[in-house]
């Protein structure tokens, strides 16, 4: 990279023209993670996705509405009702901020775009941005070819697509730029050891604060890093520079968002920065006195301090632990347990475990979110230990507690895809290097001009590699007139799988010659001719079959909005978009005080989409109040009545996929209903749904679950689309076929069936001293469940 | 009256010479000399009708009525306006009016239109309101000359019961009078209504009274005095859409590189009976022509030819259930809200499109550009109870003024949209009641100059060129403080 100034004019000119080169592809590289990201716009439209992303839209209609300090102290009395939800202090408002930021922007260049334009392309935007960090971080790494290689994976990888398609507005849209960005900072500051770096460091770091609740694995991962190169012996005071502004800064930068808070110093979550953060400024330290005494007074000071410092360590150590014992989750907070140990959830906290993104993932998933990237990350790993770095180890770690963390949930994988993508970027540009070199060594012509510059690096070796893939045809060529090396050599042509080795070692061998920056005068390791021409066909072609595995991926696998659901059907596209029919009925057709009940699941929906007040949603902050909507769900009518008519909720909304086979509906999710409702509820059982262990509707059902709410609104009339009531989810009869409703009326459902809304009725005039009691009873029941609820911080 | 109209001409024609304005204010006068209360009661006391035929058609909830005048002027002075008469409930409710003379024989009549004004002579009994009609030449003594008359009413016809349930049909009411109210003597008349169906509940008797099928008859009745009235009820089913667009806010915005584009945002309403009770949806699609007789699930929209991209949308997204047919003449739009509409129900959307500039902006002789658009709204047999069209000229047009065949408040604004600078001159024009009659071109003129067109590229240009050379002086910069 230091050469340019002083090697001759003709190797400067191609420097010039490599960093142009790389420039373009970088250009390309983000246009091709913008584009690929827009099959969701082209197939489907231009539209928010899921649910979650409603939530963080309709934050960011607030904000540029109300601007920014109305959105700090934004009280949302329209969700979590009677409750309501301090939206400003409980959200991560990095995503919001962005996408307003832009919108202002836009806005006052009088680019008259909407909110919600720019919060679909907020993604798209930003993984353009996360593989430039990527590139960034890999060149900090491996150079600048790795680095190319590794951003042009990221652009494309499934994995992070499946986040990050247009519409796809959620925080782990801006998060993972932010996280990589991150770590190349700290990476640069690690080589460098500039002050400069370690600030902006501090910055990004809380940037990515700012966005997402995975920041806390940066702030663990980089102390472990830190205490690695302690360990091995690598301490030096860039590490030093790299690490204690970054905790000092970070720490009191991530203490101003109001989401974290004092937890930024509190929880066990950071913990193991400030313990790393004591042991750095220890062995500075030590490295500092051993410099300035002589070693016989050294050892003298080592007893001394040792014996000082460990009733210190102790002391800090059981302060810590009496603290963190005084809290009841320990100081860990849910998601952050089922992390350490996967079966904490499932075991504690059934609403945890009943979202389908916390469960671990299948084996299939790694192949279908990382593809070849899965089988290239040992490579990559193998390629980094020689030699290793201190910036290599770094990324060794990120991949090896990525791996574990995206064992545990689905989610997490999301986390992993940038580590693979830079191990695979490194695996795969290290190959290409030594093929394309073995070529050109052996080609008449080139190889002089080569051996003047064999152990150049950064964008020089894309050019190799360039150059390399053009002179691969002009090769087919060449080869027939026979040269003597490759004649020699052809015997020695190996099966793919030992040629990879061997292509490791090589690779190492020039990585290594390349660390030692030109004082290296060792001929690089050349292999045959036809060899590398095979490997290298080879090479592309599972990268072409990546590409082809990642298009398809975007296109057909990640880019249906769930709002929209679309099936092919001989005579053409059919368009299911019931919710929004729902939603647009709820926002047109009620009241706009009304309370709409539904399971949780559409809260943010039906807040964004209807505008109307739900009791529960998305955010799961308060499990009893979700227990009790999970409660009236399951209780018998009557029951249910009271239980919402004492929360004042006018319309329930279920989603009954059985008419079209829609198969995440309502009643499929039943049993965590009944799982979280009985949590809090004892008098909900779940043996009680179940028949011998086995959840049915049909005639062999329960008659607990046959009689609950659910069934009923699910069920209702169904039996006269058909005659028969036959469920296409369950694939069967359902039990009970003609029943009234006493307590609800039917007010709308969508065409396909897919979301039925009923009203209360409202209460029969008192006739008698009887309803009186058993009203009052269960209206005192829920006054009590809601002072407890309140008790509890929620936002623990 | 008249005197407003021209003031409020001023002031859309923009900063012309005073002189003009003098002008204007003498011939107002003249004007309203000329037409002063006393030439008119002696003028209109002299006509007389011989004949009078009204048909009004109740087939939709837009009632459209056509009155067929024979009038004779029994005085000694030229009469040159008739005056026609409406109850105070009809006026609030009258969108539209057109009058036309008939000339020539029976088999080869032709009528030619006349100029048709609220007149601003004084209520006459019982709050009646007139609308004066204007001869081309004045009717003198002893002539006699066949008028036609057509209106539109809105919002006339009264739900009863006011609720319904989802599979009953829609019983409507209609409040009018047998006679015609006519300031004027009517020798003899008839009037006859037309209901959509065969099922009419009832209906008031005033012999003679005939009814058979949809027609329902009264008169021929002879020497009524002026001012005559004798109100009737009409209790019949009607199961048209009742689609009333509450509101109805149209831009046209028009760009010289070759778009002219139309974003209509609709605030749709079935202004029927209301839905009584739930909606069921079994019901609805199992017993499809009655299980939901008086809803409307979809409506049709003119668009002009040629028209491309068409979209239709409401906030939360695309709504998909549309169809498009483009034709020659005109492309066919049929939409279908994400639900079907029952009494009372709401729905919001948009529809946008764009159709080529050079079948609507023409140069006139002046050098000054005009834009011919179509008034009104594009769904069929829709009322819009308020229409607002803002017309969003380019970036430094000047001048703007519109001409319109009828009466319609106008004001400006300013739009800023990509990358204006001092922002675009949107010409607002707002209409209440307006009906698929109002359906006919408007013009709007401006000046521009097309130096204009090239400002937004040119700015465009300029920022990237600031951009490439602020990156060339950063880079052969050196601004460190301390030499390396």
């Amino acid at each position: 990279m230091a050469a340019p100034e002083t090697s001759p004019t003709p190797s400067s000119l191609r420097n010039a023209f490599g960093h142009v080169f790389s420039f373009f592809i970088l250009i390309l590289i983000g246009v091709l993670a913008f584009s690929i990201r827009l099959f969701s716009v082209i197939k489907y439209e231009s539209v928010i996705h899921e649910f979650d992303p409603y939530f963080n839209y309709r934050v960011t209609q607030f904000l540029t509405k109300n601007g920014i300090y109305d959105f700090w102290n934004w009280f949302d009395d329209r969700t979590w009702y009677p409750l309501g939800r301090v939206i400003g202090g409980t959200v991560y408002p990095g995503l919001t901020l962005t996408a307003g930021t832009l919108w202002w922007l836009l806005n006052s260049l009088n680019i008259p775009l909407s909110v919600e334009t720019v919060c679909v392309f907020t993604a798209p935007i930003f993984s353009a941005f996360a593989s430039w960090a990527t590139y960034l971080l890999t060149k900090e790494v491996k150079g600048a070819g790795a680095g190319l290689t590794a951003a042009a994976l990221l652009a494309m990888v499934p994995s992070y697509i499946s986040r990050s398609v247009a519409g796809s507005y959620d925080n782990e849209a801006v998060a993972i730029f932010a996280l990589i960005f991150t770590f190349y900072l700290y990476i640069k500051t690690l080589n460098t050891g500039s002050l400069f770096y370690a600030t902006l460091n501090s910055i990004a770091y809380f940037y990515m604060v700012c966005s997402w609740g995975g920041y806390t694995f940066i702030i663990n991962l980089i102390p472990m890093h830190v205490l690695l190169c302690i360990v091995t012996g690598r301490y030096s005071s860039r590490l030093y520079i790299a690490y204690a502004p970054l905790v000092v800064l970070g720490t009191l930068l991530a203490a101003l968002v109001p989401v974290v808070g004092f937890n930024a110093v509190m929880t066990s979550e950071h913990f193991a920065s400030f313990l790393v953060f004591i042991i750095i400024h220890v062995v500075a330290l030590v490295y500092y006195i051993k410099g300035i005494l002589s070693p016989r007074m050294f050892k003298v000071a080592v007893m001394l301090v040792l014996s000082v410092g460990l009733v210190i360590c102790c002391t800090v150590v059981a302060v810590l632990i009496a603290l963190v014992a005084s809290s009841p989750t320990k100081g860990w907070s849910g998601r952050s347990l089922s992390l350490l140990d996967p079966t904490y959830a499932s075991k504690y906290i059934p609403i945890i475990a009943s979202v389908s993104e916390h469960q671990p993932p299948t084996w299939p998933s790694y192949f279908m979110d990382l593809n070849i990237l899965a089988f290239l990350v040992p490579a990559g790993i193998v390629a980094c230990f020689l030699p290793l770095s201190d910036a290599s180890s770094f990324v060794i770690l990120y991949i090896v507690t990525s791996v574990y963390f995206s064992g545990v949930m689905v989610r997490l994988m999301l986390v992993l895809a940038p580590a693979a993508c830079i191990m695979s970027g490194i695996a795969l540009s290290g190959a290409f290097d030594v093929l394309t070199r073995s070529l050109k060594f052996q080609l008449p012509g080139t190889s002089e001009i080569f051996a003047s510059d064999a152990v150049d690096t950064g964008s020089e070796s894309v050019i190799l590699n360039k150059d390399g893939a053009k002179e691969d045809k002009s090769e087919d060529s060449v080869k027939e007139r026979p040269s003597k090396k490759s004649k020699k050599k052809e015997k020695e042509k190996e099966k793919e799988k030992e040629k990879e080795k061997e292509k490791e070692k090589e690779n190492a061998g020039t990585l290594s010659s390349r660390s030692h920056a030109g004082t290296s005068s060792r001929r690089p390791l050349v292999l045959p001719v036809e060899a590398s021409v095979i490997a290298i066909f080879l090479l592309v072609l599972l990268v072409a079959f990546y590409v082809v595995h990642c298009v398809w991926a975007a296109a057909e696998a990640y880019s249906a909005p769930s709002i929209v659901l679309t099936s092919q059907s001989p005579d053409g596209l059919h368009v299911f978009d019931d919710f929004r029919e729902a939603y647009a009925w709820l926002s047109h057709n009620t009241d706009v005080d009304d309370k709409v009940a539904s399971w949780w699941d559409y809260g943010y929906q039906t807040t964004a989409m209807a505008n109307r007040t739900v009791i529960v949603d998305n955010n799961t902050w308060n499990n009893t109040h979700i227990a009790t909507v999970g409660t009236a769900m399951s209780s018998p009518e009557k029951a249910a009545w009271e239980i919402f008519n004492s929360l004042d909720v006018k319309y329930v909304l279920v989603v009954f996929g059985g008419l079209v086979g829609y198969p995440s509906d309502d009643i499929n999710k039943f049993l965590w209903m009944v799982r979280i409702g009985g949590g809090v509820f004892p008098h909900i059982k779940e043996p009680d749904y179940l028949r011998d262990g086995q959840y049915r509707i049909d005639s062999q059902a329960t008659p607990t679950m046959l009689n609950c709410l659910m069934y009923k609104l699910s069920y209702y009339r169904f039996v006269e689309t058909d005659g028969k009531g036959f469920d296409r989810v369950r694939r069967t009869e359902i039990g009970k076929k003609y029943f009234k409703l006493t307590h609800f009326e039917e007010v709308f459902t969508t065409h396909h069936w897919m979301v039925r809304i009923y009203k209360l009725k409202s209460p029969r005039n008192r006739i008698r001293g009887k309803t009186k009691k058993s009203k009052s009873k269960s209206s005192s029941t829920i006054s009590s469940k809601s002072s407890r609820t309140r008790k509890k911080n929620p936002w623990n | 009256m008249l005197f407003n109209l021209n003031s409020a001409a001023m002031e859309a024609s923009g900063r012309r010479p005073r002189l003009l304005l003098q002008i204007c204010l003498i011939f107002s006068t003249l004007i309203l000399t000329f037409f002063s209360p006393v030439v008119r009661s002696s003028s209109t006391l002299d006509l007389q009708i011989l004949s009078a035929e009204r048909r009004v058609d109740l087939s939709s909830h837009i009632i459209r009525v056509s009155l067929t005048l024979k009038v004779e002027n029994v005085g000694t002075s030229p009469a040159s306006e008739i005056l026609l008469a409406f109850s105070p409930a009809q006026v609030d409710h009258l969108a539209w009016i057109k009058a036309g003379a008939l000339v020539g024989k029976k088999r080869k009549k032709s009528s030619l239109p006349l100029d048709v004004k609220p007149s601003n002579i004084l209520d006459g009994p019982n709050g009646t309101k007139y609308y004066s009609v204007f001869f081309t030449s004045q009717l003198g003594s002893g002539e006699s000359v066949s008028l036609e008359v057509l209106y539109v009413l809105t919002h006339s016809l009264e739900p009863f019961p006011v609720e319904i349930s989802q599979s009953e049909s829609q019983l409507v009411y209609f409040r009018d009078s047998a006679v015609i109210l006519s300031p004027y003597h009517i020798k003899s008349q008839e009037t006859s209504f037309r209901t959509p169906t065969n099922k009419v509940e009832s209906f008031s008797r005033v012999e003679p009274t005939d009814r058979s099928g949809t027609e329902l008859k009264y008169g021929p009745y002879e020497e009524r005095p002026s001012y005559s009235y004798s109100p009737v009820i009409i209790h019949f089913e009607n199961n048209n859409p009742f689609a009333v667009v509450e509101e109805l806010v149209r831009e046209i915005e028009i760009s010289h590189w070759g778009n002219l584009q139309i974003t209509d945002h609709y605030k749709l309403a079935h202004a029927g009976a209301r839905q009584k009770g739930g909606f069921s949806r079994v019901e609805y699609q199992s017993k499809q022509p009655f299980g939901g007789s008086a809803s409307f699930k979809h409506l049709l929209a003119e668009l002009p030819p040629r028209v491309h991209s068409v979209y239709y949308r409401d906030d939360i997204g695309n709504i998909s259930s549309s169809r498009l047919r483009i034709g020659a003449k005109k492309s066919e739009l049929l939409i279908e809200p994400r639900y079907p509409l029952f009494g009372g129900w709401k729905a919001t959307f948009v529809i946008g499109y764009g159709v080529p500039v050079h079948d609507y902006l023409f140069e006139s002789a002046d050098g000054s550009r005009y834009l011919s658009y179509s008034f009104g709204c594009p769904l069929a047999e829709t009322v819009v109870d308020k229409l607002t069209i803002k017309v969003v000229l380019p970036e430094g047009s000047e001048d703007p003024s519109a001409v319109i065949p009828f009466q319609v408040e106008q004001r400006l604004e300013k739009k800023h949209s990509y990358l204006d600078v001092v922002g675009r001159t949107v010409l607002v024009l707002e209409k209440k009641n307006v009906v698929p009659d109002h359906n006919s071109p408007f013009q709007v003129h401006y000046k521009f100059n097309p130096v204009f067109m090239l400002a937004e590229p040119l700015m465009l240009v300029l920022g990237f060129f600031l951009l490439f050379v602020a990156s060339i002086a950063y880079l052969h910069m050196d601004i460190a403080i301390r030499k390396s």
